[in-house]
């Protein structure tokens, strides 16, 4: 047979290696700010563009798209070639990926200080932005498959099924969840309203979280950690059913938990059978991981790599062994609104994908370079600093939301809540230093490895291509004996690429289904009106503020949250949410019905300065919306885009919702003068005091305690 | 909260999830048939993929 010669391309994995680092530097060090913010309100800086409500996307998106994004680039351009043999497909597709990636997140993060956001977790980035994504992600792929295609091995390794199965669901979820219809430049509202918003939302956030932090990141690990310790993966038998399990579980099994009690009991039976079966494939990764290195543990005392991956294998045991648990309702009503789900989440974000990344690119760069890594004692140090920053950033986080959780619920003999809110956060604040102090230890360990790796880069060459050489893949193909039938799908890419595009469709259709039928079922409450305009405007600056970052709109109903907050929170009430504000933690107190709780004059000193209002808060002030005024040359936009997507309002109100919106300001501003508060209609303010006052009032029925 | 309420109430949802169980564990059982039959030379040759990626130069090789 033939020997073919090619190159592989070494440049495009350094960029992408190197953007990693960059970006997890800058991701980790915004969070690092806004852990800090949290306990002290003053590095709020007093200015729009650096509060905790437009910081903490800035914090997500940049560690998990920027980060770790580029930390799945990295291991596919690098690996890819390597497992099948060939070049990559198009050098300039790899280079407009790369770019393109690299400017979104630029862009990114721009505007989402700017307060351009559509409010959706994980998904804020505005409409054209959404576009661009959909785009370069198409590139990626056209380049990912047109290498696989003209591959010198048949067969493709574990590690690619992981990365098809990723990049077919994650185009998926990206497309079905940024259905919005753009009003501006860079506005939009969500197609979906409240409930179903929610859903969709959240079976996005769920997803993403297993299509974009968890799967790419296992073939990753199938590929260096093999690499890395000089061995096979303990069982590829183990890492097969590792794989469809986990694309089946994620998006098929969804409806369980969502519908539980609409099921047979067989069913049910089957599903309880089957959720604990489902420990398996994740622990059997976890195993299979571990397992490789049998035998081997002795390499492990002295290889910082090795070391590396074991933590994050081990982390991804403990966060996925977490995440069924923090399902169960009894857990949820803890963990929910709480610091719980941010612990967890590190566990899994630090521990898991961190430590991965880490791995990967202390083997990467001495041999991008043909060097040797320039300290393994730095790199040795930087594992056990990481590992002390995440202990010490989880622990004082599950400490406060049970504390959380105790004092919340407290009541004294006499039946009344035992704690103010404002008593709860204070508390709080002390772990909030711990957790911050935390993340500044794991942050300055990604400082030394930058560092460890410059040095590294200094004292090598840059490796700009690797020649390699195999023979052509024959065009018939000649069966082995006992060949399986499944070998015939891992011979084909695009037969595993539809198929796999069919399995995700289904289930994502499956479990879809009852969410678009939600829609029509949910009981629709005659008192619950559309927003005014000027209501409308003030709901648009709680979303641009990012409010939804430490305020829920959603009162769960426990005792302790109706007799704190108000009245449970019933479906019908937010069927002109678009999009819904639910938010998924309660830093501060729940809004859903804060309407009419205080005065006017209560709001316009709280925004300007909270303390004044709420002595020992940690919610930054809000001067700017005193001076900023409300545009209203876009109400006619907004209140036409509001009725496209059903928002029942007049035909040809638009002409004279303008004229509506300064009677309701009046109205507001004529409130204030009376406290001797005087500012003009316009304001920013205004709009948002009117909304404030309007949320939860269509459909109260108990006053608050509190 | 009650939210899964106003799904139950839908007509015949219940179909969906039993439908997405009933493929998760026949496909799932399937898997397991087939990665435990599956030819055991033909999986040493799949495993051993990363280690040997047809590179001439050693550039890449530190040990």
């Amino acid at each position: 047979m033939e020997l073919q010669k090619f190159q592989y391309d070494n440049e495009i994995s350094k960029n992408f290696a190197v953007a990693t680092m960059f970006w997890g530097i800058v991701g980790m060090l915004v969070g690092v700010i806004a852990a800090f913010q949290l306990a002290f309100p003053a590095l709020n800086l007093g200015i729009e563009y650096t509060t905790f409500g437009r910081l903490r996307p800035v914090h997500t998106n940049a560690v998990i798209f920027a980060f770790v994004g580029n930390g799945i680039f990295t291991a596919v351009y690098y690996s890819l070639p390597r497992l099948v043999k060939a070049e990559m497909w198009s050098k300039a597709l790899s280079k407009i990926h790369f770019w393109g990636w690299q400017l979104i997140i630029l862009t990114g993060a721009i505007t989402l200080m700017m307060g351009y956001t559509s409010a959706k977790e994980y998904a804020e980035l505005e409409w054209p932005l959404d576009i661009a994504i959909t785009l370069i992600w198409v590139v990626f792929g056209i380049n990912m498959f047109g290498t696989i295609i003209k591959r010198r091995e048949r067969h493709l390794y574990v590690a690619i099924w992981f990365f098809i199965g990723s990049w077919v669901t994650v185009a998926m979820l990206h497309i079905v969840n940024s259905f919005e219809l753009p009003i501006s430049f860079m506005k939009s509202y969500s197609w979906y309203a409240g409930v179903q918003d929610a859903l969709v939302q959240w079976w996005y956030g769920h997803n993403a979280v297993a299509f974009f932090l968890t799967t790419p990141y296992l073939g990753l690990m199938y590929y260096f950690l093999p690499k890395a310790a000089g061995r096979p993966i303990y069982s590829y038998r183990l890492s097969i059913v590792h794989f469809w399990s986990l694309i089946f579980l994620y998006i098929w099994a969804g409806p369980h938990h969502l519908l539980y009690t609409a099921l047979p009991e067989w069913a049910q039976s089957l599903g309880t059978v089957f959720s604990i079966m489902l420990l398996l494939p994740s622990w059997g990764g976890m195993l299979n991981g571990l397992f490789t290195l049998r035998g081997a543990w002795d390499k492990v005392r002295v290889d910082p790599i090795l070391k590396f991956f074991v933590v994050a294998v081990t982390c991804y045991g403990m966060a996925t062994f977490e995440g069924p648990m923090m399902s169960l309702k009894n857990v949820n009503a803890i963990s929910h609104y709480s610091d719980w789900t941010v612990a967890h989440v590190h566990i899994g974000a630090l521990g898991w994908n961190g430590f991965l990344t880490f791995g990967m690119l202390y083997w990467l760069f001495p041999r991008l370079f043909n060097t040797k890594l320039y300290s393994v004692k730095w790199a040795s140090t930087h594992f056990w600093i990481a590992t002390a920053g995440i202990v010490l950033y989880a622990i004082p986080l599950y400490w406060a939301a049970f504390r959380t959780y105790f004092m919340m619920s407290a009541f004294t003999p006499e039946g009344q809540l035992q704690y103010q809110f404002i008593d709860i956060v204070q508390s709080i604040v002390p772990f909030y230093v711990l957790r911050a102090l935390g993340g500044t230890l794991f942050l300055a360990g990604v400082v030394l490895m930058a560092y460890n790796l410059y040095k590294t880069v200094k004292s090598g060459q840059f490796v700009k291509t690797e020649d390699a050489e195999a023979p052509a893949l024959e065009k018939v193909y000649v069966k082995p004996k006992n060949a399986h039938w499944h070998s015939w799908v891992e011979r084909r890419p695009i037969t595993l690429l539809v198929l796999s595009l069919i399995v995700v469709g289904i289930g994502g259709l499956v479990e879809m289904m009852p969410t678009f039928l939600v829609k029509t079922n949910i009981p629709t409450i005659s008192e619950v009106k559309p927003y005014t305009p000027l209501e409308l405007h003030g709901r648009d600056i709680y979303i641009k503020e990012g409010c939804y970052n430490c305020h829920s709109q959603m009162i769960r109903p426990f005792r302790y949250e109706v007799s704190r907050f108000g009245d449970y929170s019933k479906a019908g009430e937010f069927v002109y949410d678009h999009p819904y504000q639910w938010g998924s933690k309660r830093t501060g107190p729940d809004l859903a019905r804060i309407g009419g709780k205080y005065p006017d004059s209560w709001h316009f000193n709280h925004m300007l300065d909270p303390e004044s209002m709420a002595p020992g808060t940690i919610m930054p002030p809000y001067p700017w919306l005193f001076e900023k005024s409300v545009d209203a040359s876009t109400t006619m936009s907004k209140i036409y885009a509001m009725r496209k997507l059903g928002v029942p309002y007049p035909k040809g109100y638009e002409g004279k919702a303008n004229s509506d919106m300064k009677k309701q300001a009046d109205k507001i501003v004529a409130n204030l003068k009376k406290d001797k508060l005087n500012i003009s209609g316009d304001k920013e303010i205004i709009a948002l005091i009117a909304y404030l006052q309007r949320m939860g009032t269509d459909a109260k029925t108990i006053n608050t305690v509190e | 909260m009650k939210f899964a309420t106003y799904l139950t109430e839908i007509k015949g949802v219940s179909i969906y999830p039993i439908i997405s169980l009933v493929l998760f564990v026949a496909f799932f059982s399937l898997v397991i048939i087939w990665a435990y039959r599956s030819n055991s030379d033909e999986i040493e040759h799949f495993e051993n993929l990363p280690l040997e990626d047809g590179q001439v130069s050693n550039s890449n090789k530190i040990k």
